[in-house]
């Protein structure tokens, strides 16, 4: 299949062709992708393509899984409503 | 994979710190024919402060310095995306910041500045909180007494941006090293002789110390005592939304900045007086309990959103809140471009040009007395910049 038509990222419709060509300007580690082309910065938070952009790193630079560092998470890892933490944080006042 | 090309032995001049403003110094040296340039990162291009920042360009400043170099710094941005020859895109979008003041006391300061700003060619205006409302419809004019607005401020992309720097540098020879940590600067007889770094040394005379929160750990390895401390500023940001929101909001007094990015995230932050100095970036519940308190007085509708991630990021505090863009007197060869106090990002295209400059030899395009390290030695504080979140 066409890596322009596998889509890797859904929140920020990046595809597997967009990860290769970001391999070729010399941008190698999941740090740099998501800088790049906001690869895992959306509302899922890496949840659903994380796993993906990981093993693609991996098979790209003939790498063993293990050595390729996954991105650095970050809380939260499911979207919050401001409103509603600001009503907790005034509960506990 | 981390990109671990082997490094070079020996450059004219090496650069310390893979940010806007290094990247910046090394494109501004190279587009004026400077070569064997080199920038030293420790971790990726924008893994600091750059990276992290609220990615707003602002021009309404209380001290003139601050007002040229962000002004000179728009008229950059304004054609970035051309002279730099990009092929992304820096997502300026000039909608404006939006400045709240809270009382009669800051709506005083602010008219002041906005003087101040006009006369450097800065189209500030005073508003009244109606008027604010106008451009901004989901403000809450209960907690505004009035604000001041510049059309020409406004967002940019910080990974882009530097991008587009850091792209611009390399075609033009520099050499960018990533993943490589500077651990000492080998002098000799008080003269800079080389680079260490944990993968080789790099023989130099000339080192730029644009290093960031680690600034003054750089300037320790040449016995240069920079008076900058480091301290962590929490951020978050939200899922992307339809557009709502054109300007940046702003209040010092009430302790916020927020605003809707071209993409449709809102990024917000706010200081934390009590914070400790140092190099710690973690995120914290109180940040976001007040910055959750303070967005929903602030901008009601927002409190709707929901939050995504949050970070944290270094400012690089000097004295006077202003930078420091300078050379060393007793450190032959030793430059900095630190201090940024929370503005190092849409501070850096005059961040570049005057460095270079200044390492070129070349008269410098403004007065840079009042960048200088020399301005607090032993004296007293001439102009303090208060309009820092």
């Amino acid at each position: 299949m066409d890596a322009k038509q596998i889509i890797i990222c859904r929140c920020s419709d990046v595809t597997l062709q967009d990860l290769y060509d970001l391999f070729e300007e010399g941008y190698t580690t999941f740090e740099e992708l998501k800088r790049i082309k906001r690869v895992g910065m959306g509302p899922c938070q890496a949840n659903t393509c994380g796993k993906m952009v990981q093993w693609e790193i991996a098979k790209y630079f003939n790498q063993p899984l293990e050595d390729v560092e996954f991105h650095n998470m970050r809380p939260f890892t499911m979207g919050v409503k401001l409103k509603s933490i600001k009503e907790s944080a005034e509960d506990e006042e | 994979m981390k990109n671990k090309k082997e490094l070079v032995k020996q450059a004219d001049i090496v650069i310390i710190g893979g940010g806007i403003s290094g990247c910046s110094i090394a494109y501004n040296l190279a587009a004026e024919g400077q070569q064997n340039i080199v920038v030293i990162e420790k971790e990726y291009i924008t893994s600091g402060a750059t990276g992290r920042c609220g990615a707003g360009i602002r021009q309404q400043w209380g001290t003139k310095m601050n007002c040229m170099l962000a002004k000179k710094s728009v008229d950059f941005f304004e054609k970035a995306q051309e002279i730099l020859e990009y092929d992304g895109d820096v997502e300026f979008k000039q909608e404006g910041y939006l400045v709240i003041a809270s009382d009669e006391e800051e709506a005083k300061t602010f008219a002041k500045n906005v003087k101040l700003q006009n006369s450097l060619d800065i189209p500030s205006r005073v508003l009244t909180k109606e008027e604010a409302k106008e451009i901004v419809p989901h403000l809450n004019t209960d907690v505004v007494h009035s604000a001041t607005f510049c059309p020409t401020d406004g967002h940019l992309n910080p990974f882009t941006m530097t991008d587009a720097y850091y792209k611009a540098a390399k075609r033009l020879g520099v050499e960018f090293y990533t993943y490589t940590t500077v651990e000492s600067i080998v002098m000799e007889d008080d003269i800079i002789q080389a680079v260490q770094t944990d993968r080789g040394t790099i023989k130099t005379s000339i080192v730029v110390n644009a290093a960031g929160g680690w600034a003054k750990d750089i300037g320790r390895m040449v016995d240069v005592d920079i008076p900058v401390y480091s301290e962590n500023h929490e951020i978050l940001v939200t899922e992307p939304v339809e557009t709502m929101q054109g300007p940046m909001v702003i209040s010092f007094s009430q302790n916020i900045y927020c605003q809707q990015t071209p993409h449709g995230a809102f990024i917000m932050g706010r200081g934390d007086k009590d914070m400790p100095k140092g190099y710690d970036v973690s995120s914290s519940w109180k940040f976001l309990d007040e910055m959750s308190k303070t967005v929903t007085r602030l901008l009601p509708p927002i409190g709707e959103l929901r939050v995504i991630r949050q970070w944290g990021g270094l400012y690089n505090m000097s004295p006077d809140h202003q930078p420091i863009i300078s050379g060393t007197k007793h450190r032959k060869g030793f430059y900095i471009a630190c201090g940024f106090s929370g503005h190092g990002f849409m501070l850096a295209p005059m961040t570049g040009v005057l460095l270079s400059e200044l390492i070129l030899g070349k008269t410098p395009s403004m007065p840079m007395e009042a960048l200088s390290l020399d301005r607090f030695d032993g004296k007293e504080i001439i102009e303090m910049e208060t309009s820092v979140v």
